[in-house]
């Protein structure tokens, strides 16, 4: 969220008083694999506005987060021995394979260490797991077209990397919400690689085979902004195109809802969710009775939180939120 | 100085570079000077040594294996997934890949082949192979190739254990053996071996299955310690295994090779990324850094190697 927030959730386990004594000499380590694009950079902005004031405050003794040089599962694995040897007590994890990392993990758990994984997550059944609901977030672009568009109508859908798990869950998530309102009916699919000029490229090249009466695309983020531009080249009315919460979509959203009253939604993963974990983490030091499997909320952006989001988002960035400890203990205890 | 033969020369610097490292470690991290921090800091360098030693069989006959790598990696999803659920099996396909190592050394003696295009164009088929057998990251390592990787010997622990081994066999098999001697004349002179009467196509193909094999051994070692496999587990196997060799004294062409050295070599490897991360440095210079230290430790070979001359004229 905001900064507000930050200080109010530090405000209220400065008062819960207990918090502070239980964790304020652990130390947390995030390990990740790779800082190479714009979500996990904002990943590790949110890990630092976070856990920088946690410290300060004395919540935990450290946060530091630690990226691998190169993306390679063997160079992580070794990274997590190392922190185990600098004698942390918990490691947070956005793991660079959900196996391969396994036997590094059982030796975190053997030697006494949290570990926390999350997006990129672990199978070793010692580590907490926060996934993403990504199949939900499929379905929950149909359940808003369904209130948007009472009549139903043709839907064209934009897939991500072919082969990825991440593309196959929204798209299962997107045909389960299409079988359960058969209103609705998908007449055409590209893969837009999550990339903006790919998915422009594919949509450009599929839309002539398409009828006219196109209302929606349902998409996987990273590719509305490239959809909207193949409409209007074809010279075609724009449909209601799902948006992924990267600034050019949402600047085009606000262009279009200035000057015709455009109205969609977008939906994401925030890359906030390593403060998540940060606070999942901190809890389980706490001594906090914590489920093995969370699943993190995704980030929604509507029209009336559309100007307020577009503010806060970095050009070239991802719409980001940033958890506080009161949210973690809300994810924790399932609300 | 007698006893500082050319051979020992050759050793010095990558004995002393990997103390001079241990020092530094202990110093920044006192936590590692224990049996298990020594485990922990060692235990991923046991693939890295295995497949440096497989490196450097194929750099002893002047050749370069730029499938390391993946070759590792498919072992490691072979070892995941067959080994494991239908050992018969798993045995038969790691012994074929031996022998398609053995073949390739024939191929590439045959036919006059540069190695490092034969074994770039197998690094595809490996790594497709590789993915056929995993297309998501999966599978379980045998339990008793987990029992080997996580057993706890009394006083020394297994990564230091498995190092030694490793490095006496190797350095028995190269340096001490009669074939070995054969194998090392082939990277030397080969057709003065030849006029002696050996048989080079024999040597050559020997030495691959011999590289196929410690390349099988630390796709199996890897496994063991990461619990399940990944169809790019090992990528970076190729380029470290090719500074594994180079870091323990050993050289591209002419068969001048060093087993004790190739592990010293890996085992540096390793303990340079652990110092470089202990010393928190940041991510984006750790390359560079990691890139810096096998510099110093080359120019300190050179100058050396010069000495090396003039101790053995």
């Amino acid at each position: 969220m905001n900064k507000s927030l930050i200080v109010s959730a530090l405000a209220l386990t400065l008062l819960s008083g207990t918090a502070l004594a239980e964790t304020a000499d652990k130390r947390i380590a995030l390990s990740n694999n790779y800082a190479g694009n714009s979500w996990r950079q904002a990943m590790l902005q949110s890990w630092d506005t976070v856990t920088k004031p946690a410290v300060e405050a004395g919540i935990v003794a450290a946060a530091d987060a630690f990226t691998t040089a190169e993306n390679q599962a063997t160079e992580q694995a070794a990274q997590i021995q190392n922190l185990i040897l600098q004698g942390y007590d918990a490691i947070v994890l956005n793991a660079a394979s959900p196996t391969a990392l396994n036997g590094a993990v059982k030796e975190a758990c053997d030697a006494g260490i949290i570990v926390v994984s999350f997006d990129g997550i672990v199978t070793e059944p010692c580590a907490w797991r926060i996934a993403v609901d990504f199949k939900g977030m499929g379905k929950s672009e149909i359940e808003y077209l369904k209130d948007a568009l009472p009549d139903g109508g043709k839907l064209l859908e934009i897939r991500g990397l072919a082969g990825v798990f991440v593309d196959d869950e929204i798209s299962a998530g997107i045909h389960e919400g299409v079988a359960e309102n058969p209103q609705f009916e998908i007449v055409g699919s590209v893969h837009g690689d999550w990339a903006q000029d790919v998915a422009q490229k594919a949509v450009a090249g599929i839309l002539p085979s398409l009828p006219q009466d196109i209302v929606g695309v349902v998409t996987q983020g990273g590719d509305g902004y490239g959809a909207a531009q193949a409409f209007a080249a074809a010279g075609r009315p724009t449909p209601i195109i799902i948006m992924g919460n990267r600034e050019d979509e949402l600047a085009w959203w606000k262009e279009q809802k200035d000057a015709s009253g455009y109205e969609t939604m977008s939906v994401s993963i925030a890359p906030g969710v390593s403060t998540l974990a940060f606070w999942v983490a901190q809890q389980i030091l706490d001594g906090k009775d914590v489920p093995k499997d969370l699943i993190v909320p995704f980030l929604r952006i509507d029209q009336d939180t559309l100007e307020a989001n577009l503010e806060t988002t970095p050009s070239g960035g991802v719409a980001n939120v940033e958890y506080s400890q009161e949210d973690a203990i809300k994810v924790i205890e399932g609300e | 100085m007698t006893w500082l033969t050319a051979e020992r020369w050759r050793l010095l610097v990558p004995a002393v570079s990997l103390t001079v490292l241990l020092i530094a470690v202990f110093w920044l991290q006192p936590r590692t000077m224990s049996y298990t921090g020594l485990n922990l800091l060692f235990n991923l360098a046991v693939p890295i040594a295995l497949a440096t030693i497989a490196q450097m069989l194929i750099m002893m006959v002047n050749g370069l294996d730029l499938s390391m790598g993946t070759f590792v990696s498919f072992v490691a999803c072979v070892t995941a997934t067959f080994l494991q659920t239908d050992p018969l099996v798993g045995a038969l396909i790691l012994f074929g890949c031996i022998a398609i190592y053995g073949a390739l050394g024939v191929v590439i003696y045959l036919r006059n082949l540069p190695a490092i295009v034969v074994t770039l164009g197998m690094s595809f088929v490996w790594g497709g192979l590789a993915v056929l057998l995993l297309p998501t990251p999966g599978g379980a390592a045998p339990e008793w190739i987990r029992w080997v990787m996580t057993s706890k010997p009394p006083f020394v622990p297994m990564a230091i254990v498995a190092s030694v081994i490793i490095a006496a066999a190797a350095h028995w098999l190269v340096m001490r053996s009669s074939f070995g001697v054969v194998l090392r004349g082939v990277g030397g002179n080969e057709r003065t071996v030849e006029r002696a009467g050996w048989s080079v196509l024999r040597a050559r193909a020997t030495a691959y299955a011999m590289a196929g094999f410690f390349a099988v051994l630390s796709g199996m070692s890897l496994v063991g310690l990461t619990t399940s496999a990944d169809a790019n587990i090992a990528l970076r196997y190729t380029l470290l295994s090719i500074a594994g060799v180079i870091l323990g004294g050993g050289e591209f062409v002419g068969g001048r090779v060093s087993p004790i050295g190739a592990v010293i070599g890996a085992l540096t490897l390793t303990l340079a990324a652990s110092f470089l991360s202990f010393l928190r440095i940041s991510p984006d210079w750790q390359i560079g850094a990691q890139g810096a230290i096998l510099i110093i430790v080359l120019a300190l070979r050179l100058v050396l190697t010069r000495r090396e001359a003039r101790v053995a004229h």
